[in-house]
């Protein structure tokens, strides 16, 4: 079989090397065997889109892109040849309208369709609609999608096909009272999962039984909500579980490789943040086992195109279980491709051209190690809450052959509430793991985003844990060391230090304010008049002493946020430039700082003889000025206010959501905006401390918003079907 | 007649130059004539002791210039801040546009002035720029006696919007005083320049169109409260600010009612009701962000910045500023040429000399400071005829081609003796002071050494109005000389008591002759002048440039009048 696929592709490649001199019998007879894709609707958005669009064009594809009305200007409209608007915002009227894409495809004359990952990728019905109307779907056949997309359907095929599954129930049969029966014959803890969908939706452990029946309804909810099939099944949970996959191909032939492991086992909320490959710590047997097992698991369904298959590998005994098969791309695709070498969608788009897989599975190279940590619009310590806001300031690390920058969007974009928060994918690679994972740090240090709380900072500390270092994953990674990845607030020592670097970078914040405030006063005035630009001149001119300025900073603590410290910063201009910058504090004798601006937001700043660049990012919003600067390793946060402290109904306005302390005790405040999809109790009733009040969805995720502290529920007046916005006031509980 | 002969003899002869100039100097003669050299010799004992006698006399004047930056004392500055007050300097720190220059007035005026201390005299001027247009800023010292104004506040206040007025400047009024300061009020309110004068100078400048903005920072009582009143706009801080004729104590005392501060005379009241002011502002950083809105809405107000002629490069001069602190020697005896003074001052040290070889004891010609056009008359000795027609010749020179002038003063005066007189040296001066007087371009004084006698009002001393005068710590101002003064007083005395039959030893002349002496030395000195405001400041030598820079830019930017004469002398 293997030799056939390399004869194959040894003709192929003789075709291409004399396509010149044979193209007129070439073309004659490829058009009698099929029509060759020429141009390709994109029917996603964000950076997949935008992957996607970068290899059509390479391979002289034209390409379609699909947009609501929030991406209008985004950046996978722009890249497009031409563009379709599909409808409103929300996904259910965008892009998860498959006739209006269906639509948009006939009218630009696109003959395929890719749909990326999430929306329709995984929609067996749109896959044959496709079809229907003669349009190739860049995908899977419609058959394997139902098959694979029915988690209780796809155990059963997989454990006849002799691939090892998890215990549990699969079963059509949903009544509570037999799921809870079933529950006990596995034994807790367990997990609770919808039979569609993927991405951890809807997904719950429940750890003994008195909570089975909360964590069943609302996963039946959410099912319901996000996939329109509340289906559920049981499984057995492994406490100690690596998240292994498998990418696998086929092609139309009957073919079907894999290209190696992927490990993403570092999620939090159930959600991949951080993926390799290969995966670190196995030996070759057992990886070509696993890719084996996938293989079959794939041919079992006979599958064409991209697919990963899932395994789930207890580490403490080494066994491994088919978990589910994702019949798409997935959003981690890239650490595959630096290993092998290869364009996974270019493969895509071969295999839909009904051409033969380009390599055999002996002649699928891998070489080093790959990572992608991918960088969300999130809230850390609200527990990764999806967070929304503009970019104000955007700028990725610098990209090279072996580090690219997957992403959707722009400075000056904006992450809506309306679909996945992620902003971009970070992927590097190295000769080695700890060759790419050097090569990550440094890359994440360098990755700024301003405007909106990210993970960055999070996948930081990530990155340099120890147990991360040696490859000792596995996917409660993050709740094992939170002691170490979430700092904790009352640690003296860690907070004096974060203190010490927080006024390091203030100051040298104050010295690049003060030259970028005063170039830029000086670049207002009408050219030509040097007498008056002479009052411009650095440093300022005071008789008998040396010009000086105050600047109060408000600095955010990452890890309390109730609190934050004001840091008064005393200015001084030297006469050689330099600016001298105070705190007041009794441990700190001041920093004389040079400051070379290099470009709009890059200077190279001097302190205490030491040189480096830093980066700032200065952006207005109401009343408060926000800067953000990058100094060697970290990144710091400052708020500034534009002297103004105006009367109490103006200050509410300007009011970050954080700040709980304004609001009375016991007053509970959206964590962020959101739609009401469930009020538990009236106003008014007796409630127990965590007592669940309200279900909130926003992104797609629930909610459940509970008492802070057993009392009576005060002014509750949202009601379902409600949006609130970010720290909105939604009741407080009072005493009786 | 020794000295001058040794001056004219080293201003006419090859100058030795300064090695580290050297190279540059070479190169630079290739293309431009009139390159100056300084003729120092930085390893002389001369450069190195005035070095050394600057370093003190610089020492003193800052520990001077310290004690009054600090203001009225810690207590009084702790309970500025306590009501959310900001110091006057900080206040112009923050109207003034970021990162951009404050040319303070008369720091030091009121030094020693007066039993109590009055540091700065309790008010603060000077000139800075606000979105790019140069104001005039006039803050009141809370700190300072409340802010209430003695007779030298009245004029330094006066003396800000003389300038003001003079180089079209809108004038920014920080208001927070108590008014007139009461035991002093004889020599503080009837006068012509006294309190009142604020307020006409105020109507005359609102009326040319000179923009006048009051910021109500603290209270604006009594007199005081027609500052904001006669303003074109004015700006009240909440809390703070209050504006009435009379407070609440006087009201009560006079009325029998009884009223709060706020009620009387708050921003609430003022803005809402009476209308006497018309920005409402939160907090004092509001007020002058305001402040700050109103000069960008002043457009063309004033007509201000119409010209601009100054060329955008400019060299710097070859020879680094700082060494002026060692060229004037601070023995006024020893004599010095004051082109080597030019040279540290002007662009690319490039003087092109008028007459260099006629009245030698006058330097006189043109170049550019910061790219604006200069003519500069120094004095290098006494006035003669020939020096007097000289500097009449240049001054018409200017004044007909619109270029400012600058005076740089080290004059003992003219010079004296029948020949002299026979010859008319009266007629020549008052050919000079008539042309001084007459020229209608913007006048600048620097005086870098001695301004004895009618050589002060030849070379355009305060009572000629100049733009601005400012002193070297090594100045002196007196009618003449104190040896000199002590030697003509002591000769009245002898006969004096001679013609009564008194006895007058040596021993008691010498007394006399030292107490004259003594009394020349302390009036002479440039605290004494500064502390009566009889010039705009004492600079360090080392900024005269940059301050003769800020000073011509505040100055320049006018419609150029015709000058006219009256009858010379012939």
């Amino acid at each position: 079989m293997a030799s056939i696929i390399r004869r194959k592709i040894h003709l192929h490649r003789l075709a291409q090397n004399h396509i010149l001199i044979h193209r007129k019998t070439l073309s004659s007879t490829t058009e009698k065997k099929t029509q060759c894709i020429e141009k390709i609707l994109i029917a996603n958005r964000g950076e997949i889109a935008c992957r996607i669009i970068r290899t059509s064009k390479r391979l002289g594809i034209r390409t379609v892109a699909v947009y609501s009305d929030a991406d209008k200007y985004s950046l996978h409209v722009k890249s497009a040849d031409e563009a379709v608007r599909l409808g409103p915002p929300p996904a259910r009227l965008s892009y998860l309208n498959a006739s209006a894409i269906i639509q948009a495809a006939i009218r630009t004359g696109a003959q395929a369709i890719h749909p990326g990952y999430g929306f329709l990728s995984e929609s067996a019905e749109f896959a044959q609609l496709c079809e229907a109307e003669g349009l190739t779907f860049i995908g899977p056949p419609a058959s394997a999608i139902r098959d694979m997309g029915d988690k209780s359907a796809s155990k059963r095929i997989m454990g006849a096909a002799g691939v090892p599954i998890v215990p549990g129930y699969h079963g059509d049969q949903q009544d509570i009272d037999f799921m809870k029966l079933e529950a006990e014959k596995i034994g807790y803890p367990l997990l609770i999962k919808p039979t569609h969908g993927g991405g951890g939706k809807g997904m719950r452990i429940v750890h003994n039984r008195d909570e089975f029946v909360e964590s069943f309804l609302g996963a039946q909810r959410e099912a319901a909500a996000s996939f329109g099939v509340s289906t559920i099944l049981l499984e057995k949970y492994i406490t100690r579980p690596r998240h292994i996959e498998v990418q696998i191909f086929g092609d139309k032939h009957g073919n079907v490789v894999h290209l190696y492991e992927r490990d993403c086992s570092v999620q939090r909320r159930h959600q991949k943040i951080i993926e390799e490959a290969p995966a670190p710590d196995i030996v070759n047997e057992f990886r070509s086992h696993l890719g084996d097992s996938a293989v079959s698991a794939a041919k079992a369904v006979a599958y064409n195109n991209a697919g990963t298959v899932e395994f789930i590998v207890d580490t403490d005994t080494g066994k491994f279980y088919f978990m589910e098969m994702n019949t798409r791309l997935q959003v981690e695709h890239p650490v595959t491709e630096m290993i092998v070498g290869q364009d996974l969608v270019e493969w895509q788009i071969r295999i839909a051209n009904g051409e033969p897989l380009p390599l055999s599975q002996s002649q699928v190279p891998l070489r080093g190690h790959a990572f992608e940590a991918r960088i969300y619009a999130e809230n850390v310590p609200k527990g990764f809450l999806p967070a929304t806001g503009i970019l104000h300031h955007y700028c990725p690390a610098p990209v090279s052959p072996t580090v690219r920058v997957e992403t959707g969007v722009e400075q000056g974009d904006a992450v809506s509430m309306h679909y996945d928060p992620m902003i971009a994918k970070l992927v590097v690679w190295g000769e080695s793991r700890n060759a790419a994972l050097i090569k990550m740090k440094d890359c994440l240090s360098k990755f700024q985003v301003a405007g909106l709380p990210t993970n960055i900072n999070f996948l930081q500390r990530l990155a340099n844990h120890w147990a991360f270092g040696n490859g000792l994953v596995e996917t409660h990674f993050i709740e094992h060391f939170k002691s170490d990845l979430f700092v904790d607030p009352h640690d003296a020592t860690v907070q004096k230090e974060a203190y010490h670097a927080a006024r390091f970078g203030a100051a040298l914040v104050a010295a690049c304010v003060c030259k970028k405030e005063q170039t830029a006063s000086k670049e207002s005035l009408p050219g030509g008049d040097s007498l008056l630009s002479l009052w411009y001149s650095h440093p300022p001119f005071r008789l008998h002493q040396p010009a000086r300025h105050t600047m109060e900073l408000e600095l955010d603590n990452e890890y309390d946020t109730s609190a934050s410290k004001l840091l008064k910063l005393s200015i001084t201009y030297c006469p050689e430039g330099n600016y001298f910058v105070e705190t007041g504090d009794s441990d700190f004798n001041g920093l004389e700082i040079n400051v070379l601006p290099l470009g709009h937001h890059e200077f190279r700043v001097e302190a205490d003889g030491l040189s480096m660049d830093i980066c700032l990012a200065v952006y207005t919003k109401g009343h408060t000025n926000h800067i953000h600067i990058w100094h060697g390793k970290h990144h710091h946060y400052f708020r500034q206010r534009m002297g103004l402290e105006l009367s109490n109904s103006d200050e509410s306005e300007h009011k970050p959501s954080f700040e709980m302390g304004s609001h009375p005790q016991g007053t509970v405040v959206a964590p962020m905006a959101g739609l009401v999809v469930k009020v538990l109790v009236n106003d008014g009733v007796k409630v127990e401390e965590g007592q669940p009040i309200l279900v909130l969805e926003a992104m797609k995720m629930e909610h459940i918003v509970k008492a802070p502290r057993a009392g009576n529920v005060h002014g509750l007046l949202v009601t379902t079907g409600q949006q609130v916005f970010d720290g909105g006031v939604l009741f407080s509980i009072k005493d009786d | 007649m020794m000295t001058l002969r040794v001056l004219t003899k080293r201003a006419s002869s090859s100058i030795p130059v300064g090695r580290s100039s050297f190279s540059l100097l070479q190169k630079t003669r290739e293309y431009c004539l009139g390159v100056l050299s300084d003729g120092i010799d930085r390893n002389s004992d001369d450069f190195l002791r005035n070095s050394k006698a600057m370093d003190e006399i610089m020492s003193q004047l800052h520990s001077h210039i310290d004690k009054v930056l600090s203001g009225g004392g810690a207590e009084a500055v702790r309970r500025n801040r306590s009501r959310n007050k900001l110091l006057p300097r900080e206040r112009i720190d923050r109207l003034i546009d970021t990162g951009s220059s404050f040319l303070e007035l008369s720091q030091l005026a009121g030094h020693e002035l007066y039993e109590e201390s009055l540091p700065s005299g309790g008010i603060i001027t000077g000139v800075g720029p606000v979105h790019g247009r140069l104001c005039m800023f006039v803050a009141n010292d809370p700190t300072v006696k409340g802010g209430t104004y003695y007779p030298i506040t009245v004029k330094k206040h006066l003396r800000a919007q003389e300038i003001a007025a003079q180089c079209n400047l809108p004038c920014i009024y920080l208001v927070d005083s108590g008014g007139a300061n009461l035991p002093r009020q004889a020599d503080v309110f009837p006068d012509r320049d006294n309190f009142g004068r604020i307020f006409y100078n105020q109507a005359e400048m609102s009326a040319l169109g000179i923009p006048q903005i009051a910021l109500v920072l603290g209270s604006c009582t009594a007199g005081g409260a027609y500052i904001p009143a006669m303003a074109d706009e004015s700006v009240i801080v909440k809390g703070n600010g209050t504006i009435f004729l009379a407070g609440p104590p006087l009201v009560k005392a006079a009325t029998g009612e009884e009223v709060s501060a706020e009620d009387l005379g708050g921003a609430s009241m003022h803005c809402k009701v009476s209308g006497v002011s018309d920005h409402f502002a939160e907090d004092e950083l509001h007020g002058l962000a305001i402040g700050r809105s109103i000069i960008k809405n002043l457009y063309m107000a004033g007509k201000q910045g119409i010209m601009s002629n100054t060329a955008p490069d400019f060299k710097d001069p070859i020879f680094d500023v700082k060494e002026l602190r060692s060229i004037a020697p601070t023995d006024l005896r020893q004599s010095f040429d004051i082109r080597s003074i030019i040279a540290h001052i002007i662009d690319g040290s490039e003087f092109d000399e008028f007459k260099k070889l006629y009245g030698t004891t006058l330097v006189t010609g043109f170049a550019r400071i910061f790219g604006q056009p200069v003519g500069i008359i120094g004095n290098n000795g006494i006035l003669f005829i020939e020096s007097a027609l000289k500097g009449t010749h240049f001054i018409e020179l200017c004044a007909q081609r619109n270029i400012p002038l600058i005076f740089l003063q080290n004059i003992t005066g003219f010079m004296v003796g029948s020949r002299s007189e026979a010859s008319g040296i009266a007629k020549a001066g008052a050919k000079l002071v008539m042309a001084v007087s007459n020229a209608k371009v913007p006048k600048i004084t620097i005086i870098v050494g001695g301004s004895f006698g009618a050589g002060n009002y030849g070379m355009c001393g305060r009572a000629f109005s100049p733009n601005f005068l400012f002193m070297w710590p090594t100045a002196r101002i007196s009618v003449m000389g104190g040896p000199q003064a002590a030697g003509v007083l002591a000769q009245i005395e002898r006969s004096r008591k001679k013609k009564q039959g008194v006895e007058w030893t040596q021993e008691e002349e010498e007394k006399f002759k030292g107490r004259v002496v003594e009394a020349y030395e302390k009036e002479g000195s440039p605290y004494y002048s500064t502390a009566r405001l009889w010039d705009d400041g004492i600079i360090d030598p080392a900024d005269t440039r940059k301050v003769l820079g800020f000073c011509l830019s505040a100055s320049v930017k006018q419609v150029p009048e015709e000058t006219k004469y009256g009858v010379f002398r012939m």
